[in-house]
């Protein structure tokens, strides 16, 4: 829209017609005090903060409801406007707790800034405040009705953000009140949004009221363990009796990808980390047969010498490796390499949760197919075939609502099941589980209809929308995928995302966690320059994937399985005795079916508790920063490093870190910090050589980017926390030919996490299990 | 049924039917009835609000806005429907007009609303009646359904090829969901709180169509207005103020009563010649000139004449045309409070400075009146008011703060009687019947 130029405080300002008053002044620098206003939902004018004069109208006007206009005259700072905020001030503490000394926005409260700033410190008033008791709405939400401002933030961001509609006014007058829809309880989501956007402490997470003082806590901001979204985090943290403690999750400053946005699993399911079951010693079988504690000493030794010696005898062929879906792209990076470098296998794989391989393999010579998160809110037009967003998703249900609500986006939905998503949808078909292959044939042109009108209909309609983002859940696989990728390339500018469940799973894929692919999906039998890279002991043809792994080991013929934040005797519903003549190596946070039938069990870090670097299933890479600290755990990477090192590995050759300089294996906490990787990037800056210890992340980072053409991005803004989008090929990278491995059946295992679950992980949040039981409880007394 | 009143000086228009069964659809017709919506469906539009334009009708509402020209503003294409909406929410206390229209001759809102229909182009009218009328709708009901039976409303009314439909509802008892968009909202079966403006109802209304809502008098002026020709209207009241209204005369009067009486009529003479004077030969404390959100006029200025301008000169306000006669028994703190109780008490609670102001407002009021008042609280009294003043979300905040401010100012005195533990002055004295009607 053309530009309108006004004068705000004698300052000529201009921004886009249309835009709102207050908007325009904030980017102009012009402070403008709001409550009740919030970018991107809907308008308010009740706290009438943001009052204006303008001239030639009588009254004082209202800066969050009125749009610019060419040749406006305005005045934000006057004495009366600063008395009319003063007085509105006085107001709302008139009936106002004050509480602020016990209060968890204390020192984060709006109110309390505003205070400071107008001057509403004196009082008049002498009659007693109006008072109601604090309620528990849920197993997370608290609120405290005295300290409400009624600025309707919550509810706007319930219903329009969330489509949860969960709260609303009651009564009217000096008595309305927030109140919830289940009379006196929430049935809802839990994402916490409201308590996160209450400017005052009326809405208090069960998580986090009465525990700290924001001051107190130490602020970090990563990347949300959970979902394949990967949403930007800050946790507040305070020191424990052994290490770092988290007790806060949000992302007020709206940095990084997701905005404020934040699920019930990234705000509160971190308290997994404090789980009493968790190990924080290595533990070796005994002589009974009993998991007994021991020292790191032993333990790496012991699990060294055994691998060392069965990959002699027994060949690497005899030994698997399981990699992570939430660990860092440095890890996953690191194991394979180790795996095929240092045990001599490609008998590697991980828990697959989206078909990747298939999806590079499609878009192979495309350049800037694969669309970022972001492009969810902005996309004129979303085709969405499977999945469930809401469930597995939920920034992405986030981003598609926003985008409907603010640009009038349209989404066509796809699915076997009636998702949420389809309220907000331009259209929903419903098609049967079994036809998404046959659907997307169809939209290819390469199949005779089986499908209705609506079906054809829809196809028509799409066939008009330039710039549509094709967003595919994992129902499709493999050829089903080729053929929507091939549909959708007939199209103008069309985008892809394919949807993978955990934190990494996509990282897992980009770097190779793969029998027969390499990182950034190169076939093992076309190696190029990782022939040379990997060494000699790198084995020429592809290896076994995870089921395959697992068979073999039944039969017996499994000598080692090194498994890595994984749980695949649970996941793959593995018989106890089928593992008994492998030598198991397991890396787990938790004594899990799979660490129960260990040899050696070595306690590990979280994504919380190191650095490093993600990718989210849309291929945006953030940086995780060390949040966390736990004593007695250590990283992935170390660990890998570590049995490298016992096994008379090279660990230069394994970890590229500061060439020249001599390994320190005493220094493995400084460099987790991340502060390392700052600093080296300063020294590289400044032609000085870095000094690394073989656990920096970066070192691995550094590897990676060398190898991996579509991993090419600004280590700067990468740094600096801004996500950076890679795309899932290269126009360089030419996938050749992927083996048969990759389709079978059960290659890919979707998750089928909900809201309230998170994989094995989630089983041991305290707090998603409480709200996952609440809701069942709930769901089960509406049954009957 | 309330006793009817009467005064020679009257001029009897929109209450010409009052008393004499035009409840009945054939008694109403005998009477005149409809032939003013057939002439409008017969000269069209343009020629009805031209009528309205020339008969200097305003709003009846409160506002005083000039009918004819809020109906002109109503776009003539639209997508969406366009609606007529009658405001029969009447709940300003001193105010009680409404309640015998549509006790007397429900059929001239139905015809009005016709007409109105007719002029902006809607196909359909609601009639809201206030929530404690519930046992109006009755006789609502009935007359629109006697008006369908006659070919009056539904497809083709009188003949023609137009269309018009009438439902009628009521509130829940919400003196605020008397504001226009707070009863669009309430229509629409939401909470009864106020929409930002603009958009304007006349282009974005109930559900989001352009909508023209009128007060029930205002709607019942209408047919009269055009079966007498807009010019004859205008000339019986003041300058830019056409016509008569319906005025609620209330408290220490004689007579009490609805008076319809020309535009610009006499303050000082409604309540001493119509009213028959203050009650027992008392003294005239104070008037409240047009419904109790209206600032009060001392004795010596009601020597006004009643029109929407002539009243503002004064300081005050037309308002909704309750007339409240106060004598020398009040106690003018005891009035601020019981004003403010019904503003507290009706205050929607959506914006911060009425929601706050009017409930602080009633807890120092309460207590200073019960003798515990201190100094400060007169001037915080002031304050609280003057702070809401013009800075609320719609104007029931003003309306709780301008009585206020007068009350302070024009009676301090008073409120300085009741400082340091003295007893109200009035207790003793006091009547046994409520200072409202
Ligand atoms: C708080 C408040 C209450 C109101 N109550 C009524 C009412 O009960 N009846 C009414 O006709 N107008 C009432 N109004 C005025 C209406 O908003 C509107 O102006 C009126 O219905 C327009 O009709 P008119 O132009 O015929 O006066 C109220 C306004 C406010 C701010
Ligand atoms: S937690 Fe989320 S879903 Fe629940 S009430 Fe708050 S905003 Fe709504
Ligand atoms: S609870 Fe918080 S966000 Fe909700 S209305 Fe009250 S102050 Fe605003
Ligand atoms: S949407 Fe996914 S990444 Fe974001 S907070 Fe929720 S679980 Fe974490
Ligand atoms: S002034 Fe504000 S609180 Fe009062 S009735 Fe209007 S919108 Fe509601
Ligand atoms: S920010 Fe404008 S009224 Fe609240």
């Amino acid at each position: 829209m053309a530009d309108v130029t006004l004068t705000v405080d004698g300052k000529k300002i201009t921004a886009p017609a249309g835009t709102l008053l207050i908007d325009a002044c904030r980017k102009a620098g012009i402070e403008i005090p709001a409550f009740c206003y919030y970018p991107g939902l809907s308008l308010q004018a009740a706290c009438r903060m943001c009052v204006v004069r303008i001239e030639k109208i009588p009254k004082l006007q209202t800066a969050c409801t009125t749009p610019v206009a060419e040749g406006m005259i305005v005045a934000t700072d006057t004495d009366e406007i600063k008395q009319s905020r003063k007085a509105m001030l006085q107001l709302v503490l008139a009936n106002h707790p004050l509480d602020c000394p016990v209060c968890d926005a204390g020192g984060e409260c709006e109110l309390q800034d505003m205070t400071f700033k107008y001057g509403a410190a004196d009082s008049n008033f002498v009659d007693v405040k109006n008072h109601r008791e604090e309620q528990q709405w849920s197993p997370v939400v608290y609120f405290d009705r005295p300290r409400c401002i009624l600025c309707y933030r919550c509810v706007r961001v319930c219903g329009e953000g969330m489509d949860v509609w969960a709260l609303g006014v009651q009564n009217r007058g000096v008595s309305s009140v927030i109140a919830p829809n289940g009379g006196d309880h929430l049935d809802c989501e839990e994402c916490g949004m409201c308590i996160d956007i209450c400017p005052v402490g009326a809405l208090t997470s069960d998580t986090y009221r009465y525990k700290t003082r924001p001051w107190e806590m130490t602020h970090v901001s990563t990347i949300c363990t959970h979902c394949g979204d990967g949403c930007k985090t800050t946790l507040g943290l305070r020191s424990s009796s052994d290490g770092m403690e988290i007790i806060r999750g949000d992302n007020r400053d709206k940095s990084g990808i997701n905005g404020d946005f934040l699920c019930v699993k990234g705000r509160y399911a971190f308290d997994f980390a404090n789980h009493k079951d968790r190990l924080t010693q290595p533990l070796l079988r005994n002589a009974e047969g009993k998991l007994v504690p021991a020292s790191w000493e032993e333990a790496l030794t012991f699990a060294g010498q055994r691998l060392h010696e069965i990959r002699d005898t027994r060949g690497g062929e005899q030994i698997g490796v399981i990699g992570s879906n939430r660990a860092t792209n440095e890890e996953s990076y690191l194991l394979q390499k180790f795996a095929r470098s240092v045990l001599g296998t490609n008998n590697i794989d991980h828990h697959r949760t989206a078909d990747y391989v298939s999806f590079a393999k499609a878009l192979a010579g495309q350049e800037q197919r694969a669309a970022s998160l972001r492009e969810a809110e902005t996309a004129p037009a979303i085709l969405l075939i499977g999945g469930d967003p809401t469930e597995q998703h939920p920034m992405l249900a986030w981003n598609l609502r926003t985008n409907v609500r603010h640009n009038r986006a349209r989404i066509y939905v796809v699915n076997h099941q009636e998702i949420k998503l389809r309220r907000q949808a331009t259209s929903f078909l419903k098609i049967s589980a079994e036809n998404y292959s046959a659907f997307t044939r169809f939209l290819a042109g390469e199949e005779n209809s089986i499908f209705g009108a609506e079906a054809t209909a829809l196809r028509e309609t799409l066939a008009t929308e330039p710039n549509l983002l094709v967003i595919f859940g994992s129902e499709l696989r493999g050829a089903a995928i080729e053929a929507l990728v091939r549909y959708g390339l007939s199209l103008p500018d069309t985008k892809f995302a394919c949807l993978g469940d955990y934190v990494n799973s996509r990282g897992a894929a980009d770097m190779g966690l793969y029998p027969d692919m390499l990182p950034g999906y190169v076939p093992v039998q076309q190696p190029g320059a990782f022939a040379t890279e990997y060494g000699e002991r790198f084995p020429a043809a592809p290896g076994l994937d995870l089921p395959s792994m697992l068979d073999v080991a039944a039969r017996g013929n499994l000598a080692a399985l090194y498994v890595v934040g994984s749980n695949p005797v649970h996941r793959y519903g593995v018989a106890a005795a089928s593992l008994k003549n492998t030598f198991l190596i397991v890396q787990d946070m938790f004594l899990t079916e799979t660490a129960l039938l260990a040899d050696v069990v070595l306690p590990i870090a979280n994504l919380y508790e190191k650095a490093g670097t993600v990718t989210n299933t849309y291929g945006d890479l953030q940086l995780v920063r060390k949040a966390a600290d736990r004593a007695g755990v250590r990283t992935d990477l170390e660990l890998i490093v570590r049995l490298a090192d016992t096994m008379g590995a090279d660990v230069h050759a394994l970890v590229p870190f500061g060439q020249g300089t001599r390994a320190d294996m005493g220094q493995s906490r400084g460099a987790q910090s991340g502060e390392a990787d700052r600093h080296a990037v300063w020294l590289a800056a400044q032609n000085l050589e870095p000094k690394l210890s073989p656990f920096d992340p970066s070192a691995l980072l550094d590897e990676i980017q060398r190898l991996i053409p579509s991993y090419s991005f600004s280590r700067l803004e990468l740094f600096a926390g801004n996500d950076q989008h890679v795309q899932a090929t290269s126009k360089n990278n030419a996938l050749v030919q992927i083996s048969n491995l990759s389709q079978r059946p059960d290659g890919v295992l979707p998750s089928m996490d909900t809201l309230f679950t998170s994989g094995t992980m989630g089983r041991y949040s305290s707090k998603l299990t409480e709200v996952h039981d609440s809701r069942n409880k709930e769901i089960l007394v509406a049954a009957n | 049924m309330p006793t009817l009143v009467s005064h020679p000086e009257e001029v009897k228009i929109v209450s010409s039917r009052f008393g004499k069964g035009a409840t009945d659809i054939e008694r109403y017709i005998e009477l005149d009835g409809y032939q003013a919506a057939r002439t409008a469906v017969e000269k069209g539009a343009d020629w009805v609000i031209a009528e309205m334009k020339t008969s200097g009708l305003r709003g009846r509402g409160g506002a005083g806005f000039p009918t004819g020209m809020k109906w002109s503003f109503v776009p003539k294409q639209s997508e969406k429907p366009k609606y007529v909406l009658v405001n029969g929410d009447e709940s300003e206390p001193g105010t009680c007009k409404d309640h015998l229209i549509f006790l007397h001759d429900p059929h001239t809102v139905i015809e009005g609303t016709i007409i109105a229909g007719l002029a902006i182009g809607a196909k359909m009218g609601f009639i809201y009646l206030r929530g404690e009328y519930r046992y109006l709708l009755e006789i609502m009901e009935k007359a629109i359904a006697d008006a369908y039976a006659k070919g009056f409303l539904g497809k083709g009314i009188f003949g023609s090829q137009i269309d018009f439909d009438i439902i009628s509802h009521t509130g829940a008892g919400a003196y605020e969901v008397g504001e226009e968009s707070a009863l669009m909202e309430s229509l629409e079966g939401k909470r009864g709180i106020p929409r930002i403006k603009p958009p304007f109802p006349a282009v974005v209304g109930l559900y989001g169509g352009p909508t023209v809502i009128n007060n029930a008098e205002t709607i019942a002026t209408v047919p009269h207005v055009l079966r007498m020709g807009g010019e004859a209207y205008a000339k019986i009241g003041s300058e830019r103020n056409g016509g008569t209204r319906l005025f609620c005369l209330s408290g220490h009067v004689e007579r009490p009563g609805v008076y319809e009486l020309p535009m610009g009529y006499n303050l000082k003479k409604m309540i001493y010649e119509i009213g028959g004077g203050i009650r027992g030969g008392r003294q005239l404390k104070a008037v409240v000139p047009g419904g109790s959100s209206t600032p009060v006029l001392l004795p010596n200025e009601i020597d006004i004449g009643m029109d929407f301008d002539q009243v503002g000169k004064a300081g005050s306000m037309l308002g909704s045309g309750g007339v409240v006669v106060l004598d020398e028994t009040v106690c003018m703190v005891e009035f601020a409070l019981r004003t403010i109780k019904f503003y507290q008490h009706e205050s929607c609670g959506w914006c911060i400075p009425c929601r706050e102001g009017t409930d602080w407002l009633k807890k120092t009021l309460t207590r200073f009146h019960a003798g515990a008042g201190v100094a400060k609280d007169i001037d915080n009294i002031r304050y609280l008011a003057e702070n809401m003043l013009g800075r609320t979300f719609c104007p029931l905040g003003d309306a709780a703060a301008m009585p206020t401010i007068a009350f302070v100012k024009k009676f301090r005195q008073e409120f300085e009687d009741h400082l340091n533990g003295k007893p109200c002055a009035y207790a003793k004295q006091k009547m046994q019947e409520s200072v409202l009607v």
